[in-house]
């Protein structure tokens, strides 16, 4: 093959003005530095200082938090919480990613209407859809009924308030963020090139494997973290589907500046979840460079 | 002034909502400010005026939502003169961050639980109540007065109360429950069709009265064996739920609940054969209560608020709509009959009541009940 012709996107700016460039960017780093920048410093500013008896902070700098959140407990509580997103997450590209394929097959004039169907659930209130589950689940809800009901079952199985309810609730209530994203990819796929791929011999596995799927592969990613990333800090569905039973990191961060007025701690829990993810986005913009590079090989 | 009296057939579990663990509320974390908590203690009271003209003053209450007639506003206006405008609030944990984050809310009467009335009074943060311009504190059972988190009510009123207990159902489960250990350590038949309550300190009742303890322990040792028991427990435990438990009674899918009396009755209302009893061990008394703010500028008119809703008409709302007990003998009067012999938690004298221990705030402690919960509901 070819070697590629490296393409540099961003060439014109580069030659521009130092100042003009700036001003360019301004309203765009302002905007993050206001609304990223400062709310972040102020959690890890937060880490550091002492619970008032009342809640609120007293100034004096301690490390106790940190040392506190390594006990087993609330590690144990941040493995699951991965555990868990991470199912969800799974589930969601597994479920998501042939239905963006699918959707993107359709005739133009049906796409439309699949892409409002994938998106429609979300003009539903978050807690109702959830409570819809617990309609499903519980052990007088309609899946029991109907296992029940066709004879599969002789007694109702305990599907609510079990981590797996959780899972299924959160991949669930991000589905849609998978598809989107995975949809995207796949429309701007070049039909061309699984052709191509045909002409030259490769069968339908090997063209997939070799041709679309590292080229969907961005969007894949971007779902991935698009799911996972607000499953990780949910504690709606844990308490909800999981009947309080299964405790995610979402809601440790929640019960310690609601209830136990403890905001450094709860800081410090926050921080460890923020550190994680800017690791994960790390990972993730560096699969896709790769990606992006080696998918033109 | 005509009050509408409002039948049970609509809905009470629209009216569910507060203490604690409200999902929705949860939703709205508190703004992130510093605040030094260096309170002074005991207040000098204000010089307030008796003569005050109050149709130039105006009030902001913040309240739970539904916790009060939804046209207190109008009425008050209408029957006293200063103008209202009401807030809500979901949770006490948020009405406190509110009040604590700056030198002034903006708030002049809020409505808080006794144990977070007794964190701000120690912060200094409330104007002690002057009893002459709340004339209908004369109203108040006796009993209401010997609070221990505001003993003389000298930095809180109380506005409804009540204890905590197993709501079950009568049909399904035979013998009734007698003792905390029959929902801790359920008989087989029930075991999966139990749930308790997740809010810290209610999560922790059952099983410090079952081993002896205080509601309010702050002793390591003791809370450990809490812990114990409460991990044990958590094997025979359909869920933590703070908010449906009486729906799932209905349904059938629990049998037992622990349960805040009041909310029994949404449970009651559906189903005659949901009952409540208060465990033999003893259980906890808890009070709402409404403060007024020292940074309130409005004094003369929150006073004259604190008064109104005490008349026995307006505290009756209390009863007949969320279905909790008013320390108020004149106002419990004003309840229909029927209704009270519908609901056996209505039935409770102030005495009965008294036999509950009265929260306080854990101060230094809550840390620890908060890692408590943790590792109980973390464990597997």
């Amino acid at each position: 093959m070819a070697p590629r012709t490296a393409r540099r996107t961003g060439g014109a700016a580069t030659r521009g003005p130092r100042g003009e460039r700036l001003a360019l960017l301004a309203p765009g780093l302002l905007y993050l530095a206001l609304f990223v920048g400062v709310p972040v410093l102020l959690v890890l500013a937060t880490t550091v200082l002492r619970r008032g008896r009342f809640g609120g902070l007293v100034f004096e700098p301690t490390l106790d938090n940190f040392s506190r959140a390594l006990q087993p407990v609330y590690v144990g509580v941040l493995l699951d919480s991965l555990v868990i997103a991470g199912l969800a997450t799974l589930l969601a590209a597994l479920i998501g990613y042939p239905v963006a394929h699918g959707i993107a097959r359709l005739p133009q004039r049906w796409r439309t209407t699949a892409l409002i169907l994938v998106v429609l659930p979300f003009w539903t209130n978050f807690l109702i859809r959830t409570y819809a589950w617990i309609v499903l689940l519980n052990s007088q809800g309609l899946v029991n009924d109907a296992l029940v009901g066709i004879g599969l079952l002789d007694s109702p199985l305990t599907l609510l308030y079990t981590p797996g309810a959780v899972v299924v609730g959160l991949f669930y209530a991000y589905l849609p963020l998978m598809v989107l994203p995975v949809y995207a990819s796949v429309v701007r796929l070049d039909p061309e090139l699984p052709e191509a791929a045909a002409n030259l011999g490769a069968g339908r596995v090997r063209t997939f494997f070799d041709v679309t799927l590292p080229l969907t592969l961005p969007g894949l990613l971007t779902g991935v973290i698009f799911v996972f990333v607000p499953s990780l800090g949910n504690f709606v569905v844990p308490e909800l589907l999981g009947g309080g039973k299964t405790v995610m990191v979402g809601n440790l961060v929640r019960d310690q500046f609601l209830k136990a007025r403890d905001w450094p701690f709860g800081s410090v829990l926050a921080g460890a979840v923020i550190v994680l993810l800017v690791v994960l986005f790390a990972l993730q913009a560096a699969a896709a460079r790769r990606v992006s590079t080696t998918g033109r090989a | 002034m005509t009050q509408t009296r409002p039948s049970l057939t609509r809905s009470p579990r629209a009216r569910a909502r507060r203490r604690g663990a409200m999902v929705v509320a949860a939703l709205t974390l508190p703004a992130l400010a510093a605040c030094g908590g260096g309170g002074s203690g005991a207040a000098e009271p204000a010089e307030l005026d008796p003569e005050a003209d109050l149709s130039s003053q105006s009030l902001v209450v913040s309240n739970w939502a539904d916790y009060m007639p939804e046209n207190l506003a109008e009425t008050f206006k209408a029957d006293v003169g200063p103008s209202m405008t009401v807030t809500n609030h979901a949770t006490n944990e948020e009405i406190v961050a509110k009040l604590t984050a700056g030198s002034n809310a903006g708030v002049d009467v809020a409505f808080v639980s006794g144990q977070f009335a007794q964190a701000l009074a120690e912060q200094g943060l409330l104007e002690p109540i002057h009893d002459d311009l709340v004339p209908n504190l004369d109203q108040l059972s006796p009993e209401a007065t010997q609070l221990a988190y505001d003993e003389g009510n000298e930095y809180s009123v109380p506005y409804t109360w009540g204890t905590t207990g197993i709501c079950y159902r009568s049909d399904l489960v035979d013998p009734a429950p007698t003792s905390w250990d029959d929902i801790l350590e359920p008989a087989p038949e029930h075991a999966g069709k139990v749930t308790m309550l997740g809010t810290e300190r209610w999560l922790m009742l059952p099983a410090q009265k079952a081993l002896g303890f205080s509601a309010n322990t702050q002793d390591e040792a003791e809370m450990q064996q809490v812990k114990d028991k409460l991990v044990a427990a958590k094997d025979s435990l359909l869920a933590y739920d703070d908010t449906t438990f009486y729906e799932r009674l209905i349904s059938g899918e629990a049998v037992m609940t622990e349960a805040w009396d009041g909310w029994c009755n949404y449970g009651t209302a559906e189903n005659p054969d949901i009952k409540f009893v208060v465990p033999s061990e003893g259980s906890d008394l808890w009070a709402d209560t409404m403060v007024v703010l020292k940074s309130s500028e409005n004094k003369e008119a929150a006073h004259a608020f604190v008064n109104y809703v005490l008349e026995p008409e307006n505290h009756a709302w209390a009863v007949e709509n969320i279905l909790y007990n008013v320390p108020n003998a004149a106002a419990m009067d004003q309840v229909p009959a029927e209704m009270i012999e519908q609901f056996d938690t209505l039935q409770v004298t102030p005495e009965q009541l008294m036999e509950g221990e009265s929260l306080v705030d854990l101060g230094e402690a809550a840390p620890l009940y908060t890692q408590m919960a943790t590792e109980i509901t973390a464990s597997s």
